[in-house]
């Protein structure tokens, strides 16, 4: 149970960030985005992103700052065990089961689904 | 015959009168102050068509033979249709008319559009090149939104300052003769572009070119304010609306309580979550053709100056990191004493 709370107080937060960048500064939703990614990659570069993970589980993994921060332990390991290439195909090869569920499951619910008036 | 006077307006010698009007909306704005005048309420966006374009399409198609009905008319009365809307390429008034053997004239002015077609047929009319004109112009919340932000399978935030796109289409039948108000002059704005670069703040942009536009038109026409009662901007918000306000009283110019704006009157500002209020082709266009020309028909307005505007803005420009140009228009709507 106090991992559920931990999870839910961790990814509150980073939605709360989006949020507040969107209503004061007017930065568009795509760029936002991008921000995040980075964002999260620098974090695990540093080593703070695994921290985080540490203690908010999936509330950090999820968001889009989880998912810099798995292309930046994907390249880290990649570099490690075959060098410098590792920077180009770690990243990738570490985040593949998140890309391919992204576009799998997008596609099915594309399929089964039609667009709607909020 | 149309005559010119001072720098840009245009005097209709015999003026073309609006015989009658109608428009279709979606559910948001059938739940609006405005819902009473409505011809028909539309609750599904997608109008049993397959996509938001082709229930575009059909709002343009429906709200024209509607407003032909109402005025006892056949397609085949009309010598021109001057129709456009926010779709890439103004498709949607393309297909809509594919299968009505009217000439067809596509045009584009983002939200002045309804104001653009008025003077088009208008003029049209005046120099005997036309009995009668159908201007006709629409948009949709959820095709406007995947022309100019995110499609809405993408679930973006909206920001705080966003205006919200009438889904919605008004038709106006113009003819040489008739019963009704009578368009007897036109004011053509230029294109101005203050630098503003957020695309979300359109009224801002917008509110300076309709200034331009109502100052140009009082000059050419040596008229003061007051002799209007209904100025109408369509569609500048709340925010766009009082920076207008603020705008003409640095010209001298106090627009007093008989100025309003479309995108203000067809939303609840208070109570319907569309923070700046509406815009869109079809707003000013819904408003004009039923609550204004209603208002007008029973008499409790003669005198009523339509000022439509526009942001000619396009993502890609504004990807660019370019600014947003705008344009008004005025048409004066005059009932005969």
């Amino acid at each position: 149970m106090t991992d559920i709370v931990k999870a839910f107080i961790t990814g509150g937060i980073i939605c709360v960030i989006a949020q507040l960048l969107t209503d004061y500064t007017g930065i568009t939703p795509a760029r936002i985005m991008v921000l995040f990614v980075v964002t999260g990659v620098v974090l695990g570069i540093l080593g703070i992103y695994p921290a985080i993970v540490e203690f908010g589980g999936a509330g950090a993994t999820i968001p889009l700052t989880g998912f810099g921060n798995t292309l930046a332990k994907g390249v880290i390991k990649a570099v490690n065990e075959t060098g410098l290439a590792g920077v180009l195909t770690g990243g990738v090869k570490a985040a593949s089961a998140g890309i391919s569920s992204a576009i799998t499951f997008g596609y099915i619910m594309a399929i089964v689904s039609k667009p709607k008036l909020k | 015959m149309s005559t010119r006077t001072g720098k840009q307006t245009i005097v209709l010698g015999s003026p073309p009168v609006v015989i009658g009007g109608a428009a279709i909306v979606g559910k948001k704005e059938g739940d609006g102050p405005l819902a009473r005048f409505f011809d028909q309420i539309i609750d599904d966006e997608y109008f049993g068509e397959k996509s938001f374009e082709k229930a575009e399409s059909r709002l343009l198609r429906d709200t024209l033979v509607k407003t032909l009905e109402k005025c006892g008319k056949s397609a085949s009365n009309v010598h021109f249709i001057i129709s456009g809307d926010l779709q890439n390429q103004c498709t949607a008034a393309s297909y809509a008319f594919r299968d009505v053997q009217v000439p067809f004239l596509g045009i584009y002015g983002a939200c002045s559009t309804m104001a653009e077609s008025l003077a088009i047929g208008a003029v049209l009319i005046d120099a005997g090149a036309a009995e009668m004109t159908a201007c006709i112009t629409s948009s949709h919340f959820c095709s406007a939104e995947k022309q100019f932000r995110y499609p809405l399978e993408f679930g973006s935030q909206r920001t705080p300052t966003a205006q919200w796109t009438v889904t919605g289409a008004g038709c106006i039948l113009l003819e040489k003769q008739g019963n009704g108000p009578g368009i007897t002059h036109l004011t053509c704005g230029t294109v101005i572009d203050m630098g503003i670069k957020d695309a979300n703040n359109m009224g801002g942009a917008m509110a300076p070119a309709a200034c331009d536009t109502i100052l140009r038109h009082l000059e050419d026409t040596g008229r003061s304010l007051d002799y209007y009662d209904l100025v109408l901007t369509g569609d500048l918000g709340s925010f766009g609306r009082s920076m207008l306000v603020k705008l003409l009283r640095d010209n001298g110019v106090d627009p007093g309580d008989r100025y309003n704006d479309c995108g203000c009157m067809i939303f609840d500002l208070e109570r319907q979550d569309v923070v700046c209020g509406g815009s869109g082709c079809g707003c000013s266009a819904a408003v004009l053709s039923t609550y204004v020309l209603e208002l007008m028909n029973q008499r409790k307005l003669n005198k009523v100056l339509f000022v439509a505007t526009g942001a000619l803005l396009s993502p890609t420009w504004i990807q660019q990191g370019d600014s947003i140009p705008s344009i008004a228009h005025a048409v004066s709507l005059e009932n005969t004493p």
